[in-house]
C-alpha cells in the first residue's frame, strides 16, 4: 500500500514541476496553467459551466489543476500575493518587484483577467483615515503593477481599512502582518 | 385630609396619601423598614450607570417609584432615575415608597430631605391593551406643581414612554430638550458577527438594523431619524447604504470604483457628503439622497475624509492629510479653500460638531493613545476629556449636552457617553461583544 502511494506521490511533485517549468519558459505556455487555474475560480459562482470549461482543456483534468495550484502555493513569484509594508508607509518594497512583475506578465497577457488589490492597516488609529490609508496602500501597488503594463481597467484598489486584520494581536509582529495589500483574482 | 404641619416624617405623609383603605394602621416600624429597603436597592444597579467625577451644579431630585410600575414591562422609575443621573446635571436624593401622581405632597418635607423636585406617578392598564404611564413633577422649591402628563404606550413603547417622561423632567428643570427619547446606533463585532444595532440613548432596548458576516462601519442618522447611512464590506469592498431603520428597507447609495466611505448628511436631509476613491485616494463629494452623480467638492493630492457638516449646512469640516498628518479642516459646502481648525498634536480625526455649532469634538492621537478632544470653534485650545486610551467616534447628543464615543475598558469595546467637561461619564450597557461606531440619533424619530 506504501509502495503505490509513494509513486502517486512522485508523480504528482512532477506534474506540479512540470507545470512551474512550463510557466517559466515560454509565455504561451505560461498562459495555460494560469488559465485552468482560474477556471474553478470564476466558476465558482457557476460550479457547472467551470467544469466543462475545464475538462474542455486537452492537456488537464481537474486533479492536474489543483496540482499546479499546489505547486504554484509553495514557490515562484506567482504563488505571492500578500505586500508587507512599514508603518505609516505607502512604498513598495523592492523585494516585491518579481512578485508584481509575475502578476502583471499574467493581467498582461490575459487582457480580460482582472484583479482586485485589498488593502489594509494596522489596528491603529481611526477607521475611516485607516480605510484611506489603505485605500492608499492599494492604489500604490496599482500604479506599480500599470506601470509593469497591466491595464488600469484590469485592476480596481479597494481597502479594508483595519477591519480584517490578518493576525490578531497588539504588537509591532502582529501589526506588521497587517499592514499590507493582498492580490485576489476577480 | 389636608391638615396643616404635621410630624414631618416619611410615615406620615405615606399614611396622609393612601387610599381610605390603605392600612392606616400598620405599625410604624414596616413603614420605616420598607423605606429603608426601597432606598437600599441602588434605583439603577442593572442599568450599570457607573459615574465617575461629580459636575459642578447638580439638581437634587427625588423620583418615586411608580405605583404599580412592578405589574408594567419595565420598572419605569429606574429609568427615568438613571436617565437623570447620566445627564450629569441631576443628583438623586431617595424617594419614599407609596406616592403616585394623586398624592398629596408635603413639600416641606421633601424640601427637607434636599430635593428640589420630585417625581410621583403611576402605571395603569388600559382596556386596549396599552399602558397609561401618569406623571407628575412637583417643583419643592416654589413649592408647585410644574407638570402633569400622561402617555399612553404600546408594551413595546414602555421604555420609550419612561425615557419621556425622563426628558419632561429633564426640560421642566433645566429649560432644555432631554435626550433620553433618542437613539443611538452603534456596531458590534462577535467573532465573525458584525450587527448594526439601533438602541435608546441609554444603551438599553437595542434592536439589531443590520446583521453581517462582513464588517459594517460609520453609521450616520438621518436628520430625520427615520434612516441609517453606513459603510458595509458585504460586497468585499467599501459601499454606502442608506437604510430605512423602521422597515428595513435599504438601497445602494455609494458604489463606484475603489473605496466608498465615511457617509454624512446635510442638516436638511437632502444631501450627503462622503469620501470616494474613484479619482483619488480618498475625496469628498456630495450627493443627492436619492444617489445620481456625486460631485467632487476637495481637490488635493491628500486623503481628505471624515466628512461633517455645521449644522447651518453651510461648511464642511473634514480630516486632512494636506499638511503631512492628518488634521481637521473647514470649508464652504460649494467647495473653496480648506482652513485648519486643529493645531495641537500631530494626529487629529474623526470631527464632530456640536448642534449649536460651537464645539468640536474629535479624536487626537497622544503617543500611543487616543483621546476625546473638546474646543471652541470660537478659538480656544482643544481639551481632553477622558482618561482612557483607545478612544473613538465621538459623537454630540442632539441637545450638544452629552458626547457618546466608544473606547476600551478592561480589555473590550465599550461605548461610553460623557458631559462636555468631562466631569460626568458613565457605561452603556455592554452585550457581551466589542462595540464601536456609536451615533446618537436626532430628536425625532
Amino acid at each position: 500500500m506504501q509502495h503505490p502511494k509513494r509513486i502517486l506521490g512522485t508523480a504528482l511533485m512532477a506534474l506540479a514541476l512540470g507545470g512551474l517549468f512550463a510557466g517559466c519558459s515560454s509565455t504561451k505556455l505560461d498562459e495555460a496553467p494560469v488559465e485552468s487555474r482560474n477556471v474553478p475560480a470564476d466558476g465558482a459562482s457557476a460550479g457547472a459551466a467551470g467544469k466543462a470549461g475545464g475538462s474542455g482543456t486537452a492537456q488537464s483534468s481537474v486533479a492536474t489543476v489543483d496540482l499546479s495550484k499546489q505547486g504554484a502555493a509553495t514557490s515562484g513569484p506567482l504563488s505571492q500575493r500578500v505586500l508587507y509594508f512599514d508603518f505609516d508607509s505607502f512604498v513598495v518594497k523592492d523585494e516585491y518587484r518579481p512578485m508584481l512583475e509575475a502578476h502583471a506578465k499574467v493581467l498582461s497577457a490575459n487582457r480580460s483577467k482582472r484583479m482586485t488589490l485589498e488593502g489594509h492597516t494596522d489596528e491603529r488609529g481611526g477607521r475611516e483615515y485607516n480605510l484611506a490609508l489603505g485605500q492608499k496602500r492599494a492604489e500604490a501597488v496599482l500604479k506599480s503593477m500599470v506601470l509593469l503594463g497591466v491595464q488600469d481597467s484590469q485592476l480596481e484598489a479597494v481597502s479594508f481599512g483595519e477591519e480584517k486584520p490578518a493576525v490578531q494581536g497588539n504588537d509591532e509582529a502582529a501589526w506588521a502582518k497587517n499592514r499590507r495589500v493582498e492580490l485576489k483574482d476577480k | 385630609m389636608q391638615q396643616a404641619p404635621e410630624p414631618t416624617t416619611a410615615v406620615s405623609v405615606i399614611r396622609r396619601t393612601r387610599p381610605a383603605n390603605s392600612p392606616s394602621s400598620w405599625p410604624r416600624r414596616r413603614f420605616v423598614g420598607a423605606l429603608a429597603a426601597a432606598a437600599a436597592a441602588p434605583a439603577s444597579a442593572q442599568f450599570r450607570v457607573e459615574i465617575t467625577g461629580i459636575g459642578g451644579t447638580q439638581i437634587p431630585v427625588a423620583i418615586a417609584t411608580f405605583r404599580d410600575e412592578d405589574k408594567a414591562p419595565v420598572p419605569v422609575a429606574a429609568i427615568v432615575r438613571a436617565d437623570l443621573q447620566r445627564s450629569g446635571l441631576f443628583r438623586l436624593v431617595d424617594a419614599p415608597a407609596g406616592l403616585d401622581e394623586n398624592s398629596r405632597i408635603n413639600v416641606a418635607e421633601y424640601r427637607g430631605r434636599g430635593a428640589d423636585a420630585l417625581a410621583v406617578g403611576s402605571v395603569s392598564r388600559l382596556a386596549d391593551g396599552r399602558n397609561d404611564v401618569r406623571f407628575k413633577l412637583w417643583d419643592l422649591v416654589k413649592g408647585e406643581e410644574l407638570v402633569g402628563q400622561s402617555h399612553a404606550a404600546l408594551p413595546a413603547d414602555m421604555r420609550l414612554a419612561a425615557h419621556r417622561v425622563a426628558d419632561s423632567i429633564y426640560q421642566n428643570l433645566t429649560g432644555e430638550r432631554g435626550v433620553f427619547s433618542t437613539r443611538i446606533a452603534y456596531v458590534t463585532k462577535a467573532g465573525n458577527r458584525y450587527q448594526l444595532h439601533v438602541t435608546d440613548a441609554d444603551g438599553e432596548g437595542g434592536q439589531i438594523a443590520l446583521a453581517s458576516p462582513d464588517p459594517i462601519i460609520s453609521p450616520a442618522w438621518s436628520p430625520s431619524g427615520k434612516e441609517l447611512a453606513y459603510v458595509s464590506f458585504e460586497s468585499q469592498k467599501a459601499v454606502v447604504w442608506v437604510q430605512d431603520v423602521a422597515t428595513g428597507q435599504r438601497r445602494m447609495l455609494a458604489n463606484f470604483r475603489g473605496s466608498n466611505s465615511a457617509p454624512a448628511w446635510s442638516p436638511d436631509g437632502r444631501d450627503l457628503a462622503l469620501t470616494l476613491s474613484r479619482d483619488a485616494v480618498a475625496q469628498l463629494y456630495l450627493m443627492s439622497r436619492d444617489g445620481g452623480t456625486p460631485r467632487r467638492i476637495t481637490q488635493s493630492s491628500a486623503i481628505d475624509t471624515e466628512p461633517a457638516f455645521s449644522p447651518d449646512g453651510r461648511q464642511i469640516y473634514f480630516v486632512s492629510d494636506r499638511g503631512g498628518g492628518p488634521q481637521i479642516y473647514r470649508m464652504p459646502v460649494g467647495g473653496g479653500n480648506a482652513e485648519r481648525v486643529t493645531f495641537s498634536g500631530s494626529y487629529n480625526i474623526s470631527p464632530a460638531i456640536s448642534p449649536d455649532g460651537r464645539m468640536l469634538a474629535f479624536i487626537t492621537r497622544q503617543g500611543g493613545a487616543f483621546k476625546v478632544m473638546v474646543q471652541e470653534l470660537a478659538g480656544g485650545a482643544a481639551t481632553a476629556i477622558t482618561d482612557t486610551s483607545d478612544d473613538e467616534s465621538p459623537s454630540f447628543a442632539p441637545n450638544g449636552r452629552l458626547l457618546v464615543y466608544a473606547s476600551r475598558a478592561q480589555g473590550r469595546d465599550v461605548l461610553m457617553t460623557t458631559t462636555l467637561d468631562g466631569k460626568n461619564k458613565s457605561r452603556l450597557l455592554t452585550t457581551g461583544a466589542d462595540m464601536r461606531e456609536p451615533a446618537w440619533g436626532p430628536f425625532g424619530r
